[in-house]
């Protein structure tokens, strides 16, 4: 097998300011209460915000013009963000993503020089996120992670497999975020048409067990279990959608059979966080396990949750 | 005159329903003034910079991208059709959405310990057999890129544990046996590395490369020339980033 030499695009960068201040006044956030089947809802706090959003990160420069941009960069045209889906020739798709690189490079890495130098030395993420590989839930996209913030395992359908069920890539990363870098804040996200709990809502009883997406997503079949015994009367689209939702607490409720976590919980040092983000309304749904009013040792396991947000 | 007459009721029954509604417009708006003030004295949740934080980022990306491409989330919100899959290191400094400026609907992603992608076993590793599966059979992805990195935790830890005589982990040391060969290339290489460590990451990469090709999809969509297979390595140190290809070459056969 020929490997061919690696291509290296570092260049010199040419300083390039960019960055734009927003002050945005924002209407006040409406919240519909939440609705969770099956667990217990301990405090329905509303919120009533009114945020106001100024120079949110001088390195988020999302707000490009085109006449800002330095030749040879691919640029905002047509009201369309600059995405992969009309470069079809691979060699143009590399084109772009050195560009991409380089605009990365140019206005985010040197405009932030010192910060990133400090990077380099050590991370000290207050989050760890497990969320779903999924193109379109990137949770830096969605909730605007930037560098140094968040430890981020992604996988299909944002699934936790429970200590017993022994090593995987997902508890690999788990260990190594609670007790290496200490994270205060595990946030597992799940989302909307999502194609892994369809796949684990259609499974069959006695399946093809030769297939991977069928043993991986097998982790939620608790979820499965509880959406079919309360929503079996709504339609498909409607239980996956319950079973979404589901899927986020069964992965809580197995972050705490790690006993490592579950003595942090119980100190009160890490805290295990849900959210939910549906990419068709453009909502994002976030609540915290209530550990303290949690009955975790009896058969039927019920657990509480608290300070639970509806973003719109 | 009769019309006069009817003009004049008609003119204080409409004043008179007018004043009616006046005044009950006047006491809803009390009312509301009233609701109001009652929902602000509730008791509101204490300022958590946590929330703070997530909130003010997702209603950064609903305001500058959500609702400003409503064409580009409409479609993605039916169906996705990323032409990558990516394996990038779960370290918070490495998300290729800024790196590389991924958008939503560019790239399926897969992100765990030093970026790694066990080779074939149907009895284990079953979370990256479901990403490989789902990207290449159901989502038809055309291109698979692994981006290891510089000061990688987890490619210190494969260099140095045993030798260190530190307490193994649980889960991370299992997981990252997958990096052991390359681990063993690198020392077998000897002096010729000047940093053993960044070179183990990109060797790293290569037999993660390596790897993706034992899944049974993957060297289908390889034979079909409907998959490409790259390498990238970010450099946070410099500030550079590395692509290479990976290609497959039969030599011309020697006539013995």
């Amino acid at each position: 097998m020929a490997i061919i030499s690696p291509v290296s695009v570092s260049l010199d960068p040419q300083h390039f300011r960019t960055s734009v201040t927003t002050n945005i006044d924002l209407r006040r956030i409406s919240l519909k209460p939440p609705t969770i089947f099956g667990s217990k809802l301990e405090s329905r706090e509303i919120e009533q915000t009114h945020s106001r959003l100024s120079s949110f990160n001088s390195s988020a420069c999302l707000t490009m013009k085109a006449s800002r941009e330095p030749p040879g960069l691919t640029q905002e045209l047509n009201n369309k963000p600059e995405g992969l889906a009309d470069t079809e020739n691979e060699c143009d798709l590399f084109k772009n993503l050195k560009h991409r690189f380089l605009s990365f490079k140019k206005h985010k890495y040197m405009e932030n020089l010192e910060q990133y130098q400090k990077l380099a030395k050590a991370q000290a993420p207050k989050f760890m996120v497990i969320a779903c590989a999924d193109s379109r839930v990137c949770p830096s996209a969605i909730l605007g992670f930037q560098p140094g913030e968040a430890f981020t395992v992604r996988n299909v359908a944002n699934l936790v497999p429970p200590f017993e069920s022994g090593p995987s890539e997902t508890n690999a990363a788990l260990e190594f975020a609670v007790n290496s870098l200490e994270v205060e804040n595990i946030l597992v996200i799940g989302h909307s048409c999502c194609g892994g709990i369809r796949a684990l809502m259609s499974m069959e009883e006695e399946g093809d067990s030769s297939s991977f997406i069928r043993n991986w997503v097998v982790v939620g079949k608790n979820a499965r279990l509880s959406t079919k015994s309360v929503a079996s009367n709504l339609s498909f689209d409607q239980q996956c959608r319950h079973c979404e939702k589901e899927s986020v607490n069964h992965s809580l409720l197995n972050l705490l059979s790690y006993p490592w976590i579950e003595e942090k919980v119980r100190k009160g040092v890490l805290c295990i966080h849900g959210g939910y983000y549906d990419f068709v309304d453009c909502t994002f749904e976030k609540w915290t396990l209530d550990y303290k009013e949690s009955n975790l040792k009896e058969e039927s396991v019920e657990f509480s949750v608290k300070d639970q947000l509806f973003w719109c | 005159m009769a019309r006069h007459y009817n003009g004049s009721v008609t003119d204080v029954a409409v004043q008179g329903r007018l004043k009616k509604f006046l005044r009950e417009k006047e006491e809803l708006d009390d009312k509301i003034k009233k609701l109001t003030i009652e929902m602000e004295e509730q008791q509101s949740p204490e300022y958590d910079p946590v929330v703070e934080r997530i909130k003010n980022g997702f209603i950064h990306f609903k305001i500058n991208k959500f609702d400003k491409y409503p064409e580009l989330y409409e479609q993605l919100a039916q169906n996705q059709h990323p032409k990558f899959l990516v394996f990038a290191c779960s370290d918070s400094r490495v998300c290729p959405s800024h790196v590389l400026n991924f958008q939503p609907g560019d790239a399926f992603m897969v992100r765990n310990i030093a970026n790694m992608v066990p080779s074939f076993n149907q009895l284990k590793h079953s979370g990256s057999g479901a990403a490989i599966e789902y990207a290449v059979s159901v989502l038809g992805v055309k291109n698979i890129l692994v981006i290891g990195h510089s000061r990688c935790g987890g490619i210190e830890r494969l260099m140095t544990h045993p030798e260190d005589k530190t307490p193994p982990f649980d889960f991370i040391d299992e997981w990252l046996k997958i990096g052991l060969p390359a681990k063993a290339k690198i020392l077998a290489q000897g002096d010729v590395h000047e940093n053993k460590y960044e070179a183990c990451a990109r060797e790293a990469v290569n037999l993660s490369l390596v790897n993706v090709q034992t899944y049974p999809y993957v060297q289908k969509a390889i034979a079909e020339n409907k998959l490409a297979l790259r390498g990238g390595y970010y450099d946070f140190v410099n500030g550079s980033f590395e692509l290479w290809d990976l290609k497959t070459c039969i030599s011309p056969p020697i006539i013995i």
